[in-house]
C-alpha cells in the first residue's frame, strides 16, 4: 500500500507571531465526540471517570480531557467505550486546533469575538460556543495568556488569516 | 436584539436562527381532528406584544430554544430550552 503522509489541519499555516501574540497548532491525538444519550449523563460521567480520569465537565467549562462542546455533547480528548450509553464519534481528524497566547492576547480577539473573554469574567478552563468573524468556534481558556480555539477543519485557512489580520492590527498600534 | 441563551448565558441574536412561532413545540395528537392541525400548522397570530418564538443557536451550542419577547419593544424577556418546555 501506498505511504501516505499526513498532514495536520494547519500545516504551512502555522506557527505565526506578530508582536508580542504566537499562534501554534495543536495537535490531539484523539478527539471523541460523545453525546449521552437522555438520562444517561450520570452513567457516562461515571464510565468516563474510570476511562479517561474525569467526568463530564459542567455547562461551558472543561475539565481535564472532557470539554463541553454544545447542547448535550462532549469533546473527550481520549479513546473511550460506552457503547449503549451514549452517541460517539471520532473527530480527531475533524477539527484544527491552535493555541494564541501573548501578553495583550484578548486585545487580538476582542476584534474577532463578540463575547467577553476578559479574565475576570472568561476565565481557566471556560469555554465559548461563539463566532470568530464569520466562523463558529469553541474557545477555551488554557491560562493567563493563552487561548485555544477549535474550528472545523476545513476553516483552518480562514482562521490563520483572521487571526494574522487582527494580530497586524493591534501589532501597529 | 440579545437573546440569554440558558446554556451559553447573552448572546447577539445573529448567532441565532429564527424558526417561527413556539407552537411548533406543542403537536396535537394524530387524533387532534382537522381543525387543531389546521391551527397548528397554519393559523399563526401576529400579536403587537408578548410572543413566544424558536430560535436556534445554531452559531453556538446548538440548542433550541423558546423566547418570549414582545414584538413591540424588542424587549426579551425569557429564553427557555425547548426540551424544558411542558408538553
Amino acid at each position: 500500500m501506498a505511504k501516505l503522509i499526513a498532514l495536520t489541519p494547519c500545516a504551512d499555516l502555522l506557527p505565526l507571531t506578530h508582536g508580542e501574540i504566537t499562534v501554534t497548532e495543536v495537535v490531539p491525538d484523539r478527539l471523541i465526540s460523545v453525546a449521552p444519550n437522555a438520562g444517561q449523563n450520570k452513567a457516562v460521567s461515571a464510565l468516563l471517570q474510570t476511562q479517561v480520569g474525569g467526568g463530564l465537565s459542567a455547562v461551558n467549562r472543561r475539565s481535564g480531557p472532557v470539554t463541553w462542546f454544545g447542547h448535550g455533547t462532549w469533546l473527550v480528548a481520549a479513546d473511550v467505550t460506552l457503547d449503549g450509553l451514549a452517541a460517539t464519534t471520532d473527530q480527531s481528524d475533524a477539527w484544527a486546533v491552535v493555541a494564541i497566547s501573548g501578553a495583550g492576547v484578548g486585545n487580538v480577539l476582542a476584534r474577532l469575538v463578540p463575547v467577553d473573554l476578559r479574565g475576570g469574567v472568561f476565565k481557566k478552563n471556560h469555554v465559548a460556543k461563539t463566532m470568530l468573524g464569520h466562523l463558529s468556534v469553541t474557545i477555551v481558556r488554557a491560562s493567563a495568556d493563552t487561548f485555544e480555539i477549535l474550528v472545523m477543519r476545513s476553516m483552518a485557512q480562514t482562521l490563520v488569516h483572521d487571526l494574522d489580520v487582527a494580530m497586524r492590527s493591534v501589532a501597529v498600534r | 436584539m440579545r437573546i440569554t441563551c440558558p446554556n451559553c448565558g447573552t448572546r447577539d441574536r445573529r448567532e441565532f436562527y429564527y424558526q417561527g412561532d413556539a407552537i411548533a413545540v406543542h403537536r396535537p395528537d394524530v387524533d387532534a381532528g382537522l381543525d387543531a392541525w389546521d391551527d397548528y400548522l397554519h393559523n399563526r397570530d401576529n400579536p403587537a406584544g408578548e410572543t413566544q418564538d424558536l430560535w436556534f443557536h445554531e452559531a453556538g451550542c446548538g440548542a433550541w430554544v423558546v423566547v418570549t419577547r414582545s414584538t413591540v419593544t424588542h424587549h426579551v424577556q425569557d429564553a427557555v430550552l425547548a426540551e424544558k418546555v411542558k408538553r
